[in-house]
């Protein structure tokens, strides 16, 4: 790991000021920005610890109903306190390890972006809205392909708001070393229609899939998806699996997710 | 160089870091608990678990600057001061939970925090709990029974495995 200075504000605008500094980054659990600064992959000359800051955490409800998570909550509090929508809840419960889900935040798994993160599919599968510090970022425009976000220099997730759905289910099959998402689908039912979003499949990271949503809307059953094909074209293809097989996955996690969701 | 200070097994301590410190190199190093081991230093293998404020956390992942103030609970502070071991520790002996004993710092520390969250977890729960810990010598079962017994519950259904 490279030297680095670090801050440890205690309040939010003291955050933002420090990451004015030239080459600040922000620091949420620290789960996987630590590693990677291990790995060199990461050589801020600055860090500032957000795990501090009071106001940026907690669960609430608004008052038009929607679940509300401060994004500096750890995994650990939002599968402890999120039981108003308990997809998320149940999610949250199977990030990593109990050790990384004491740590680990909503804000930071947002704002890393990883490709197989869980976090992306249940922000973009609801139509979440990302509040940062300056405004307010629909789930549909803050993802940005793989490990980029809309997110700008200094900008800090303060709170993501989830309308909660009459029924959802996240499934997720893990690859077995990481337990990292190989590939997970979130489905959640709205009164307007379903959405569908998937991670851990595409080389553009988390995707929402639209005529899994429209049959869906249509028949909420597993059924509904017979016929409907996804290319493995634009998947992610490793030592782990081909593309047609994470395209297979996210077919087969679909129905799961929404025989389960009811 | 910037000072922290925090509470360790009890004890107010302080002392002089880098930014980049982590964590378990402070306890380690700084403080000389060598108790708890850096097995992995990737967050994968869960030798270095101690407990922040309550809560169980891989102390690799973790810096020393994030602990400001925080009250830290490392494996030194299991056993009673004339040497008595913990029920944890007691019951890892008696169950034979542990070969080499690298590990088993990180085992009792996850554990600990199990039980403190839910005093009679199944064999499902305890293994669940433990996704963060690697063992390489045992195979597991003697780990689970261990905590199973020291959770009060009767071992025998396991005993064959």
């Amino acid at each position: 790991m490279y030297a680095f200075e670090i801050d440890r504000p205690t309040t939010l605008a003291d955050a933002i000021k420090a990451l004015g500094a030239e080459d600040a980054q922000a620091l949420g659990g620290g789960q996987t920005l630590i590693p990677s600064l291990k790995q060199r992959l990461a050589s801020p000359a600055r860090l500032v610890c957000l795990s501090g800051v009071a106001e940026i955490k907690g669960i609430r409800t608004a008052d038009d109903g929607a679940l509300c998570i401060g994004g500096g909550t750890t995994h650990a509090d939002v599968a402890a306190g999120a039981g108003a929508y308990p997809a998320l809840a149940a999610l949250a419960a199977n990030i990593g390890d109990p050790a990384v889900r004491n740590r680990g935040t909503i804000g930071g798994s947002l704002a890393n972006n990883d490709p197989s993160a869980c976090y992306p599919a249940a922000v973009l599968a609801s139509g979440a809205t990302v509040v940062t510090n300056t405004r307010q970022i629909a789930a549909d425009d803050f993802f940005d392909g793989m490990f980029a976000t809309a997110l700008e220099e200094g900008e800090i997730i303060t709170e993501v708001r989830f309308p909660v759905p009459e029924a959802a289910s996240y499934q997720k099959f893990e690859q077995p070393a990481s337990r990292f998402a190989l590939v997970g689908v979130f489905v959640a039912k709205y009164a307007t229609g379903v959405r569908v979003a998937v991670t851990g499949a595409s080389e553009g990271g988390v995707f929402r899939w639209s005529e899994a949503e429209a049959a869906l809307t249509s028949s909420f059953t597993p059924e509904a998806l017979d016929g409907l094909v996804l290319s493995g074209d634009g998947m992610i293809a490793d030592l782990h699996g081909s593309g047609a097989y994470r395209a297979h996955l996210v077919d087969v996690m679909t129905r799961r997710a929404v025989a389960a969701a009811g | 160089m910037p000072e922290v200070t925090m509470t360790v097994n009890g004890k107010h301590v302080k002392g002089q870091i880098e930014g980049r410190t982590l964590l378990v190199d402070f306890i380690r190093e700084n403080l000389g608990l060598t108790g708890t081991h850096v097995g992995c230093d990737t967050s994968q293998c869960g030798a270095c678990v101690v407990h922040v404020d309550g809560k169980a956390v891989k102390a690799c992942t973790m810096f020393a600057a994030e602990a400001e103030g925080a009250e830290v609970r490392t494996i030194e502070s299991m056993a009673e001061p004339d040497g008595t071991l913990h029920p944890i520790q007691a019951a890892f002996r008696e169950h034979h939970g542990l070969q080499c004993g690298f590990c088993t710092p990180g085992m009792v520390m996850s554990a600990a925090a199990l039980l403190a969250e839910n005093p009679t977890p199944t064999e499902a729960e305890i293994r669940d709990y433990l996704e963060g810990n690697i063992c390489r010598c045992t195979g597991y079962h003697n780990i689970v029974k261990a905590i199973l017994a020291a959770s009060g519950q009767d071992v025998s259904r396991i005993a064959a495995e």
